[in-house]
C-alpha cells in the first residue's frame, strides 16, 4: 500500500491552497487526487473575473485565480494524480482510489484533506412539475458546455433561482447572442451577491422576479415555454399569477450542495444545516486527522475566503502529521447560531489548539437591515457590532481573539445572533 | 422484401413477443417510433413484478401475471439481468378494512400466487420497522420482487437482435391493410413494410391500430402515474414493497426499493385524453407525497427525490389484456390494452403472442438459437483484483464518468457498441445507469456527449438526450465557431 502523510480529495481551489500550505508548513508527502482531466476545479469554467480581488488586491479570471496555485504545486512539485476517482475512504484514513493507469489502488494517509466542492441541485430535486425535455440544465452544467465545450445550450433562455453562476450565466448567455428573458427567485431575496445582480442583470435590463417559481415546462423533446408564478409566504404558487415565456432552455441555479458522499461512508459527523462535516477550530471532523475546507464544508461565495479556510486545513493537516492526535481532556467550547444566524463554521472550538484569531463564518437566514452581529460568551454580550445589511447570499464573519477567550477558563458557549439593536 | 411477421413496438411486449420468435425460422422485424427501445410505458413504471393477487380471477390478465412472475427467474438469469424477489406487502391501515386482505389473499390463491401468507401487526413491524403505526394486517406475497424495467426491455430486444430480429428506430407505422394476396401493408414514415404476420404491441397506441382492421372497437385510455425516485440514502427505509389496499383505479401509490438501491414511490392514476401527455403536475407531486406517507413513516418524499416523472398506462375499457388473432383481419394479433402488471407478465405475453404467431406460420425451430446474452459488466460487483485485472486489459473501465453512480467509461462503451446500442445520453443511461444519481447528468452530460462523439461521429450539436428534436446544445459559441468571443 502506498503511504503519503497528506492526501487531498480534490484539485480545485480548496485542494491547491491546502496542499500548498501543508508544504508550507513543512510536510513533504502530500498527494492530491483530482478527478477531473486537470487541476483548478470549477474555476477553469468560470473565465468571468472578479476573482481574487481580497487575496491578490487585483482582479483575475477563474482560470488565473486557479494558476496562482497551481504554479505554486507545480514548483514546489507536490504530487497529484488527475482523472483519479476517490472511490472510499475508511474511518483509520485508507483512501481508495482508481485510475486508468494505476487500476484501484490504497493509499495509508496520515492526514486526509477533504475538498470535494459541491454539486448543483437538480430540477428533479426541485419538485419542479412538467415535461422533461432536453434544455433544462443546471447553470454550472451550461457554464460548462458554453465556456469549456464551446457549445451553446439554447437561445431564449428562463432562469429560476438567483444564485452566483445563474446570474453569471445570464451575462454569459447574452453576451453569446442568447435573449435571457427572466430570472426567477423563489424566495423574497436572491440568493446570489449584489455585485453579481447589478453587472450580471440591471446592466443588461434582464428582469429578476422575486418570490417567483416555475410551475410548468412545456415541450416533449426540446423545451418550447416555461411557465413562471409568484409564491406567497408560505411558498405556494397563487393560482392567477402565472405568466408564460416561450423558450427553449430553462437553467437552474438554485443551490449548491456539498458533496459529501466519500465523507459519509467514511462516517464524518455532517452538519444538516450546511450538509457539510462539522469541524472543529482546527477545520478537523470529527475523525481525528479527517479535515474539511471549501465548498465540501459549506458553500462559499467567494473563493478568496475559500483559499484562506483552506490554508488553514493544510497548516492544521501538517501540524496532525507532526504532532499526532492531541486528546484534551477539557470539553470544547459550543459555538452556536441562533436568532437570524442560520450556522457557524467551526461548530467547536479548543482555546489550547486555536491561534491566536480564529475566523468564525455564518450567514444569516433572511435579509437584515440595520442590525448588529452579537457574539455572547454563555450569557454575556462581548460583541455587537453594527451592519448596514446582512442577506443569506453573502457570507458574514466574526474574529475571535485568543486572549480574549483567556479571559473565560470556564466559557461554555459562544452564541451568535442577530440583534435589532 | 416480405417479413414473416412484423412487430409495431419495441417496448417490453413488442421485445419480449420479438425474441420468442427468434427461436424460430422467420424473418422478423421490428417497428418503433422512438429512437431506442423502451421509449414508451415500458420505461415508466413501478419497475416491480408483481406476485399476482390482483387480477381477476379466471382473467388473461391473472394468467399471465403469475406465468410471467414464474419465467422472470430463469429470464434474468439468460439475460443477465438484476432481479430480486424482495417480496410485497399489501398493509392495511384501518382495522375495519382487514377483510379486504382475506379477498386478496384468496383470489391470489385461486390465481395460482404461491406462498401468500396474512400478517398480523406485530410479525408485520418487525418484518418492517418503518410502516406506520396503524399499519394493523398486511397480505405477504414472497414471490413479489422488484427488476429495472430499462434493462429486462433492452435485453430481451438485444437478445432478439442478436438471432436475427431487424429493430427499426425512429419508423412509426401509420397506417395498414391487407391486400388480396393477404399481404399486410405497414406505411411508415420510413417507407412501405410488408409482412404476413402483424403483431400489434403498440402501447398507449394499440387502440388505434386494431380500430384500423377490427369491427369490435376498444378504446385504450391512457392513465397517467406520477412517481418521485428518492436518494440511495433512503433506499433501505423498506424491504419490500409496500402496497396500500387496493382501489377501483388500481393498486394504489406504492412505496418500494428499486433493484438499484433507491425508494420508488407511485404511481397516481389520472386519465387523461392525450396519449403524449407525461407531463407530471403539482397537484399528483403532492398526491403522492400525501398518500405515501399514510403506510410508511419518516418518509422524506420531498427532501430526497432526485427526480420525478409520469408514464401512461394503456388502460382498456375493460381492464383486461387483449391478445389474440382479430378474426376478420386474419394475420393481424393484438397485443394491447397491456397495463400493470405487463412488465411482469411481458415473458408469458410474448410466449403466448409468439405462440399464435406460431401456430398460423408454422415455422421449424432454428438450431442455433442462443438465449443467453451477456449484460454490461458492473465492475462495483467484482473484487479490487478483477477490476485491476479489467482496467489493465481495458484502461476505460478505470475511468469513472458518472460519479453519483460510478459508472466508468469502459461501461459506456460497451453500452454504445453491442447490439441496438445507446445513441444518445437517455440510451446511455438506461443502459449503464450514468446520469441516474443525485446530480442528474449535471456532472457527466458533457462527458457523456464527447463519448458518443468520439465513438459515433454525431456532431456534438446533433446529439439528443432521447432522439428527435431533443438536441442539447444545438449550436457552437462565438468562440466554439472560431470567431470573436
Amino acid at each position: 500500500m502506498m503511504t503519503y502523510d497528506i492526501v487531498i480529495v480534490g484539485g480545485g481551489p480548496a485542494g491547491l491552497a491546502a496542499a500548498v500550505a501543508a508544504r508550507e508548513a513543512g510536510t513533504q508527502s502530500i498527494l492530491i487526487l483530482e478527478r477531473d482531466h486537470e487541476l483548478g476545479g470549477i474555476l477553469n469554467q468560470c473565465i468571468h473575473n472578479g476573482f481574487g480581488l481580497h487575496t491578490f488586491k487585483e482582479e483575475l479570471t477563474g482560470p488565473e485565480y486557479a494558476y496562482r496555485f497551481m504554479k505554486q504545486v507545480f514548483d514546489e512539485k507536490i504530487e497529484y494524480k488527475l482523472n483519479t476517482m476517490v472511490m472510499d475512504i475508511s474511518p483509520d484514513r485508507v483512501v481508495t482510489a482508481m485510475n486508468k493507469t494505476d487500476g484501484m489502488f490504497e493509499i495509508k494517509a496520515g492526514a486526509v484533506i477533504l475538498a470535494m466542492g459541491c454539486r448543483e441541485r437538480p430540477r428533479g430535486a426541485l419538485n419542479i412539475p412538467g415535461y422533461r425535455p432536453a434544455g433544462i440544465f443546471s447553470a454550472g452544467t451550461a457554464q460548462r458546455l458554453v465556456n469549456i465545450e464551446g457549445y451553446m445550450p439554447g437561445r431564449e433562455v428562463v432562469i429560476l433561482g438567483s444564485g452566483d453562476i445563474g446570474l453569471i450565466m445570464a451575462r454569459r448567455m447574452t453576451l453569446e447572442g442568447a435573449k435571457v428573458k427572466v430570472v426567477a427567485e423563489l424566495l423574497p431575496f436572491s440568493g446570489g451577491l449584489k455585485r453579481n445582480i447589478v453587472q450580471c442583470l440591471d446592466d443588461f435590463g434582464i428582469p429578476l422576479k422575486l418570490s417567483h417559481t416555475v410551475v410548468d415546462i412545456e415541450g416533449k423533446e426540446r423545451v418550447s415555454a416555461v411557465t413562471i408564478a409568484k409564491v406567497g409566504p408560505d411558498m405556494k404558487p397563487i393560482p392567477g399569477t402565472e405568466e408564460r415565456y416561450t423558450c427553449d432552455t430553462l437553467l437552474l441555479s438554485c443551490g449548491l450542495i456539498p458533496e459529501n458522499e466519500l465523507s459519509k461512508s467514511a462516517g464524518v459527523e455532517l452538519n444538516p444545516v450546511t450538509s457539510g462535516p462539522v469541524v472543529n477550530e482546527s477545520l478537523e471532523t470529527s475523525i481525528p486527522g479527517v479535515f474539511a475546507c471549501g465548498n465540501v464544508l459549506h458553500v462559499h461565495d467567494l473563493v478568496d475566503f475559500v483559499s484562506e479556510e483552506a490554508k488553514k486545513a493544510g497548516e492544521n493537516a501538517s501540524k496532525f502529521v507532526k504532532e499526532g492526535e492531541k486528546k484534551s481532556d477539557k470539553e470544547p467550547i459550543k459555538l452556536v447560531a441562533t436568532e437570524g444566524a442560520r450556522y457557524t463554521v467551526p461548530c467547536t472550538l479548543d482555546t489550547d489548539r486555536m491561534d491566536d484569531l480564529l475566523t468564525v463564518r455564518f450567514r444569516v437566514g433572511a435579509v437584515f437591515q440595520d442590525s448588529y452581529v452579537s457574539v455572547y460568551f454563555d450569557d454575556e454580550r462581548v460583541m455587537h457590532n453594527q451592519k448596514r445589511i446582512m442577506a443569506p447570499g453573502e457570507m458574514e464573519q466574526v474574529i475571535l481573539q485568543k486572549k480574549k477567550l483567556s479571559e473565560y477558563p470556564d466559557l461554555k458557549t459562544i452564541t451568535i445572533k442577530i440583534e435589532k439593536e | 422484401m416480405t417479413y414473416d411477421c412484423i412487430i409495431i413496438g419495441a417496448g417490453v411486449s413488442g421485445s419480449a413477443t420479438a425474441r420468442e420468435l427468434s427461436k424460430y425460422d422467420l424473418n422478423v422485424c421490428v417497428l418503433e417510433k422512438g429512437e431506442d427501445v423502451c421509449s414508451g410505458t415500458s420505461k415508466a413504471n413501478s419497475a416491480i413484478v408483481h406476485a399476482g393477487f390482483d387480477a381477476a380471477e379466471g382473467s388473461l390478465m391473472a394468467k399471465l401475471n403469475v406465468e410471467g412472475n414464474e419465467m422472470m427467474g430463469q429470464l434474468a438469469e439468460d439475460l443477465d439481468i438484476p432481479f430480486e424477489r424482495n417480496g410485497s406487502l399489501v398493509v392495511c391501515i384501518h382495522e375495519e378494512e382487514k377483510g379486504g386482505l382475506q379477498e386478496l389473499y384468496d383470489r391470489g390463491i385461486a390465481n395460482g400466487v404461491k406462498e401468500l401468507r396474512l400478517l398480523d401487526k406485530e410479525e408485520l413491524h418487525k418484518m418492517e420497522p418503518n410502516l406506520a403505526d396503524e399499519a394493523c394486517a398486511a397480505l405477504y406475497a414472497p414471490t413479489g420482487g422488484i427488476i429495472c424495467p430499462f434493462m429486462l426491455n433492452i435485453a430481451m430486444a438485444e437478445n432478439a437482435a442478436m438471432n436475427g430480429v431487424d429493430f427499426f428506430f425512429n419508423t412509426e407505422a401509420e397506417t395498414l391493410k391487407r391486400d388480396e394476396d393477404g399481404i399486410w401493408h405497414i406505411r411508415t414514415n420510413n417507407g412501405e413494410y410488408k409482412t404476413k404476420y402483424v403483431v400489434n404491441a403498440a402501447g398507449i397506441y394499440s387502440d388505434v391500430f386494431h380500430n384500423m382492421v377490427a369491427d369490435k372497437k376498444i378504446h385504450i385510455t391512457p392513465r397517467r402515474g406520477d412517481y418521485c425516485l428518492l436518494d440511495k440514502e433512503v433506499g433501505n427505509l423498506v424491504s419490500k414493497t409496500i402496497f396500500p389496499q387496493p382501489t377501483k383505479l388500481g393498486k394504489g401509490v406504492l412505496v418500494s426499493p428499486t433493484i438499484h438501491g433507491n425508494l420508488i414511490v407511485g404511481p397516481t392514476a389520472i386519465d387523461i385524453e392525450d396519449k403524449e401527455a407525461t407531463a407530471t403536475t403539482a397537484a399528483g407531486i403532492n398526491d403522492l407525497i400525501e398518500k405515501a406517507g399514510m403506510h410508511v413513516k419518516n418518509l422524506p418524499v420531498a427532501r430526497k427525490v432526485i427526480t420525478s416523472f409520469a408514464g401512461l398506462r394503456a388502460h382498456e375499457d375493460n381492464h383486461e389484456f387483449v391478445i389474440g388473432e382479430v378474426k376478420e383481419a386474419p394475420g393481424f394479433i393484438d397485443c394491447a390494452g397491456i397495463e400493470s402488471p405487463g412488465l411482469t407478465s411481458s415473458p408469458a405475453i410474448g410466449r403466448m403472442v409468439a405462440g399464435i404467431v406460431c401456430d398460423l406460420a408454422k415455422p421449424a425451430k432454428k438450431a442455433n438459437w442462443n438465449g443467453k446474452r451477456k449484460g454490461i459488466l458492473n465492475p462495483s460487483n467484482m473484487s479490487v483484483e478483477e477490476r485491476n485485472e479489467l482496467i489493465k486489459k481495458e484502461p476505460a473501465y478505470g475511468q469513472i464518468i458518472c460519479r453519483c453512480e460510478s459508472i466508468s467509461e469502459g461501461e459506456i462503451l460497451d453500452a454504445i457498441r453491442r447490439p441496438l446500442g445507446a445513441r444518445s445520453l437517455d440510451g446511455v443511461k438506461r443502459r449503464t445507469r450514468a446520469g441516474m444519481g443525485r446530480c442528474q447528468a449535471g456532472f457527466c452530460s458533457p462527458r457523456v456527449m464527447e463519448i458518443i462523439n468520439r465513438e459515433l461521429g454525431i456532431p456534438i450539436e446533433k446529439i439528443t438526450k432521447s432522439g428527435g428534436k431533443s438536441v442539447i446544445a444545438p449550436e457552437r459559441t462565438k468562440a466554439g465557431k472560431g470567431g470573436e468571443a
